[in-house]
């Protein structure tokens, strides 16, 4: 059985797996880790993709099983649950710190998404984006996508400075 | 980056069961660890049939943006397109792997991709055509995803619950690919005369692949709940097609339909001259090498 202190100890090894991505975050920081449970002698941990080409997933699971079983936890089942999905909502306010202090910009709450989804045919994106760097509100979104994924590339024009954004969803 | 951030990197090169040479590498099966049983009451092969179709347009259509890279005008849209391939991949892996869970005959995502032949390919034939210039890829990603984008909507509530978890996923990402495609439409539209002329040009070769979009789909019609019936899609995409048209200037297209050979077309695993060659360089590698893994 595993016990209730080790299933902390194993939640608390699990959370601090960094993103292979960001590694500035942990997969608890994201909302990537969405439970660490045991089932009898096994530790059942599971994780959800950020985008569904996300090649980052399978170095977590492969990193979470490392780290748990250097902790002591030989049996351990990494799942992927591809529902609810994921949503940018679920990044924590440490995660927006961390990601802030490194220079990207955080999310936006992301839209509801109910019914057709509405079209945004502005050029510069919905909603202003502050400068993670000065902080200035006066900035331009250069590109839709950026290095990942999950981010947007803009420019601040008081600092002219380029930073990422990670995108609403 | 200090040596505990550099883990996942510093694994590779461990030696383990994993045949994994790069980030992201030697896994086989997207859907690992996802309750794969099919619904009671569940058409299994049509499920698989359905499946199949929908991974065929994401990985034909990544394939032919991948083929953009490196030829792409500017570095931020070679990112962006590059990241849609990528989401349009992911989507692919999933619905490949369901397809061969709901089949039952131990097929996994890289048997459907790299050893099926062009006529068991079921995408539509709009996946398959090659831009000739930047405003096809523009319209073509912006009729693609608005469709698709509808299609996922209703998705996200099939009765079978990978294909609905695959979709509400799906959704958000396509939501994103069809604004980035709506911008630039509206961008060279209402742009200069030649670039307005040249994203005309470019509607009126793409509208002819719009038409099978909506086509009654047989396998959908084996699979109440699960699936959406094509033609209910159509008003949706009209809508969202029309809006953009309208803040582009440009007119809609009148060209009719692309004949169908015999009555069949995409869906029926009959494509247009262009797809021999894109499923010649997509399973080139895994056809010469078919014991190696990635």
């Amino acid at each position: 059985m595993v016990t209730a202190a080790g299933l902390a100890a194993a939640r608390a090894v699990a959370a601090a797996v960094p993103d292979p991505e960001l590694p500035l975050v942990t997969v608890a920081d994201l909302g990537i880790l969405r439970g660490v449970e045991a089932e009898g002698e096994r530790l059942v941990v599971t994780i959800t993709p950020t985008y569904s080409g996300c090649p980052a997933l399978r170095e977590i699971a492969h990193d979470l099983r490392r780290r748990l079983a250097a902790s002591g936890f030989a049996e351990v089942d990494v799942r992927t649950a591809l529902a609810p999905a994921w949503s940018s909502d679920w990044i924590t306010a440490e995660g927006r710190r961390k990601l802030s202090a490194a220079g990207i910009a955080p999310p936006h709450a992301a839209p509801a998404r109910r019914g057709p989804v509405p079209l945004t045919l502005t050029w510069t994106g919905g909603g202003s984006v502050d400068c993670p760097r000065c902080g200035s509100a006066a900035t331009t979104r250069t590109a839709a996508f950026g290095s990942t994924a999950c981010k947007a590339l803009f420019r601040c024009e008081s600092c002219r400075e380029p930073f990422e954004y990670v995108k609403e969803v | 980056m200090t040596e505990d951030e550099f883990a996942a990197y510093q694994s590779l090169s461990e030696e383990t069961e994993d045949h994994r040479w790069a980030f992201g590498t030697g896994f086989t099966d997207p859907l690992e660890g996802i309750d794969a049983s099919v619904p009671d009451g569940v058409d299994a092969a049509a499920l698989a049939a359905y499946c199949l179709a929908l991974g065929d347009d994401a990985l034909i259509y990544s394939h032919r943006l991948q083929q953009w890279m490196t030829r792409l005008p500017e570095l931020e849209e070679e990112t962006a397109l590059a990241n849609v391939a990528l989401d349009l991949l992911g989507q692919a892996r999933m619905l490949l792997a369901r397809a061969g869970q709901a089949e039952g005959r131990g097929r996994c995502e890289d048997d459907l991709a790299f050893f099926r032949d062009e006529h068991e390919f079921h995408s539509v034939r709009l996946a398959e055509h090659t831009d000739a210039d930047f405003a096809q890829l523009a319209g073509r990603l912006l009729v693609f995803s608005a469709w698709r984008l509808a299609l996922f909507g209703r998705l996200a509530a099939s009765a079978d619950p990978v294909l609905a978890a695959i979709a509400a996923k799906g959704a958000n990402e396509l939501a994103y690919h069809r604004d980035y495609a709506a911008q630039w439409v509206i961008r060279l539209g209402d742009g200069t005369p030649l670039s307005h002329d040249r994203m005309a040009a470019a509607l009126e070769v793409i509208w002819p692949l719009t038409d099978e979009l909506f086509q009654t789909d047989p396998v959908a019609e084996r699979l109440p709940a699960v699936a959406a019936d094509p033609a209910e899609l159509r008003a949706e995409v009209d809508a969202v097609l029309d809006t953009v048209l309208a803040a582009a200037t440009l007119n809609r297209p009148r060209a009719g339909p692309l004949a169908r050979v015999a009555g069949r077309s995409g869906r029926d695993g009959v494509h247009t001259e262009a797809f021999g060659y894109l499923l010649a360089e997509l399973q080139s590698v895994a056809r010469a090498h078919p014991d190696a893994t990635w």
